[in-house]
């Protein structure tokens, strides 16, 4: 029994950070999510590829707590969390929890910061709501997430607005990463970028991932993306996971029809 | 015997102005907000023959609290003169039978827009202020709802980020009159226009603060020995308005806040804003008897609660 376990893939041995089961989520009569279940462990990149609409976003959201779902439940194996599901959080824990321990990364720069703060201010955002209230700490603290996610530091306290595309989605990716999350949330973080500057920002996530070994969950329509940075795949249609598996597995030897569309037609 | 002979006689208005209930509930609400120090409490704000914006938040307040016993100085802007001022105290003394006085001494109840006295106040006064806005979160988050959740839970993060962001931009905090404090630890509050130079006097003051915006129907207030303390970092320091080398040219005072009064020639002099405070500065000066108090500054600039405001480092950039 015990020498066996010494055997087993890693996957089987540790218990995922992430948990997620039967997620649902409707907006009136359209279900955006149809009894999703996902884990994702310590340190690993699953991604979520799926045709537009199929619930990628929506799943991010119920994960972030940004929005409840209709059914759910959802762990995370957190010193403080553990064994809750973290749906029946008040407002006051929710907001704990996803300062302390989720970061997210959204397509669009809107979402995720206030343009009419410095970028320096958008990442310092996330110590201030942990309690920091020393300038000097709450400086150096952007300074460094910036500076990790390779952010040109001359510019630091230039307005988001000022930044061209690649720069905003660094200051989103430095304020996600400012406190370590255990959990990092990425919305297709690199769309709608140019092609050049979409390879440099998947270079320094992919770098980060592995730095925090941060539990990570990438949604994207590219395949190259997915390829370069998961572990394992979801593929989602109309809400519902068609199939799931090892990244290369999935995407070299597609076993369901719709995934080996989806394979055909991007590679 | 005629129905005249029975009825009441005519009385054209209730004692103070309001009716008796519309006293009666200001008063719960006053009880209430001193039971709860920072939290905005809504009252049904009545009509009054000033319009909304010229202290009638402040007026009613006085109106509900006075009794025919009370001492009341009205004060704008620190004068006891000026227009607002002197047509606010001629009602409330018309109205409820109330001696006045320029004295802060002697008042027991003294309603002010934008200053709080140079002389400390003691125990059993009440000060009343007039607030135009009197939600302090309305820079940071225009949605009053989402605002009133932020109060519930305490999340004043925003003001934080807006402290942080004065410092990166401009290397010191802007913000002037109106400076947020955040009352027993625990509310966020507007202390009223008052200059930041006013803003530490409400620390474990002796006296009972009551703030009121009759436009926006809310009161709130600072009891008294309460804990009030601007919102700052715990390493750049919030700073009250610098008076050093400033003589008021009426009356000598120094250390105290100043009207900059600019002169033909360009230059500037200064007048204490305190009005009342001058006047006996005056009558003293002139050898008469006047009682002068103790003030929240002394000559030299200090501040009597030691230690509550800090010196600066220079550039902590
Ligand atoms: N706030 C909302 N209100 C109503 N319907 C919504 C809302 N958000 C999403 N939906 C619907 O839910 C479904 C899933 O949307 P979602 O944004 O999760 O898809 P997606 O997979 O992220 O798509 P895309 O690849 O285009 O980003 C869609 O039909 C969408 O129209
Ligand atoms: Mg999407």
């Amino acid at each position: 029994m015990t020498s066996l376990a010494f055997d087993l893939p890693r996957l089987l041995t540790t218990a995922p950070l992430l948990r997620a089961r039967r997620l649902t989520k409707h907006y009136g009569a359209i279900p955006a999510v149809a009894g999703v279940d996902l884990d994702v462990y310590p340190g690993e990149v699953l991604g979520i590829v799926g045709e537009s609409g199929s619930g990628k976003s929506t799943i991010l959201r119920l994960l972030n707590l940004e929005e409840a779902p209709d059914t759910g439940d959802y762990t995370l194996t957190i010193d403080g969390y553990r064994g809750r599901n973290l749906f029946t959080l008040d407002r006051y824990d929710r907001r704990a929890l996803r300062v302390r321990h989720i970061g997210i990364v959204y397509q669009n720069p809107l979402h995720g910061l206030r343009m009419h703060i410095t970028s320096s201010g958008n990442v310092a955002e996330r110590l201030i709501m942990a309690g920091e209230r020393r300038f000097a700490t709450l400086r150096n603290a952007a300074r460094d997430a910036l500076d990790a996610s390779e952010f040109p530091l001359a510019r630091m306290d230039d307005i988001p607005r000022r930044l061209s595309g690649g720069m905003q989605q660094r200051v989103q990716l430095a304020k996600a990463i400012a406190l370590q999350p255990m959990v990092l949330l990425l919305d297709e973080p690199t769309t709608g970028l140019d092609v050049s500057v979409q390879a440099l920002v998947l270079d320094t996530l992919k770098r980060i991932q592995r730095e925090l070994h941060v539990a990570t969950i990438i949604v994207s329509h590219d395949l190259g993306v997915i390829r370069t940075l998961a572990d394992r795949v979801l593929v989602m249609r109309h809400g519902r996971v068609v199939e799931h598996g090892l990244t290369d597995q999935v995407l070299d030897d597609p076993q369901d029809a719709y995934t080996q569309q989806l394979v055909a037609a991007k590679l | 015997m005629t129905l005249a002979e029975l009825a009441r006689p005519a009385q054209d208005y209730s004692y103070a102005f309001l009716d008796e209930f519309a006293k009666r509930e200001v008063r719960r609400r006053i009880l209430k907000a001193i039971a709860i120090p920072g939290h905005q409490v809504p009252y049904a704000s009545r009509e009054l023959p000033i319009a909304r914006g010229w202290g009638t938040g402040g007026l009613q307040v006085t109106l509900s609290i006075a009794g025919p016993h009370d001492i009341v100085k009205v004060i704008d802007q620190g004068a006891d003169d000026s227009v607002n001022a002197v047509n606010l105290r001629r009602f409330i003394a018309r109205m409820t039978g109330v001696a006045t006085t320029s004295d802060a001494q002697l008042a027991t109840i003294i309603q002010s827009r934008h200053r709080i006295t140079e002389e400390r106040l003691r125990e059993g006064q009440v000060l009343v202020l007039q607030v135009p806005d009197p939600e302090p979160l309305r820079a940071v988050e225009p949605n009053i709802s989402l605002a009133r959740e932020m109060h519930a839970d305490a999340d004043y993060a925003l003001m934080w980020l807006g402290l942080y962001e004065q410092v990166v931009r401009f290397g010191t905090f802007m913000t002037g009159a109106s400076y947020p404090v955040v009352v027993h630890q625990r509310y966020l509050m507007s202390p009223s226009p008052i200059p930041r130079w006013d803003t530490p006097m409400l620390h474990q003051a002796a006296h009972l603060t009551l703030l009121s915006a009759g436009r926006e129907k809310r009161l709130y207030a600072v009891p008294p020995y309460t804990d009030v303390r601007p919102i700052e970092f715990e390493d750049v320091f919030f700073q009250v308005e610098n008076q050093q080398g400033r003589i008021c040219e009426q009356s000598g005072a120094v250390n105290k806040f100043m009207n900059e009064i600019p002169q033909p020639d360009g230059s500037m002099c200064y007048q204490a804003s305190d009005t009342g405070y001058v006047e006996k500065l005056v009558r003293r000066a002139r050898g008469e008897p006047v009682a002068i108090g103790a003030t929240y500054y002394d000559d030299d600039g200090t501040f009597y609660h030691p230690g509550y405001l800090k010196e600066q480092e220079p550039d902590h950039r």
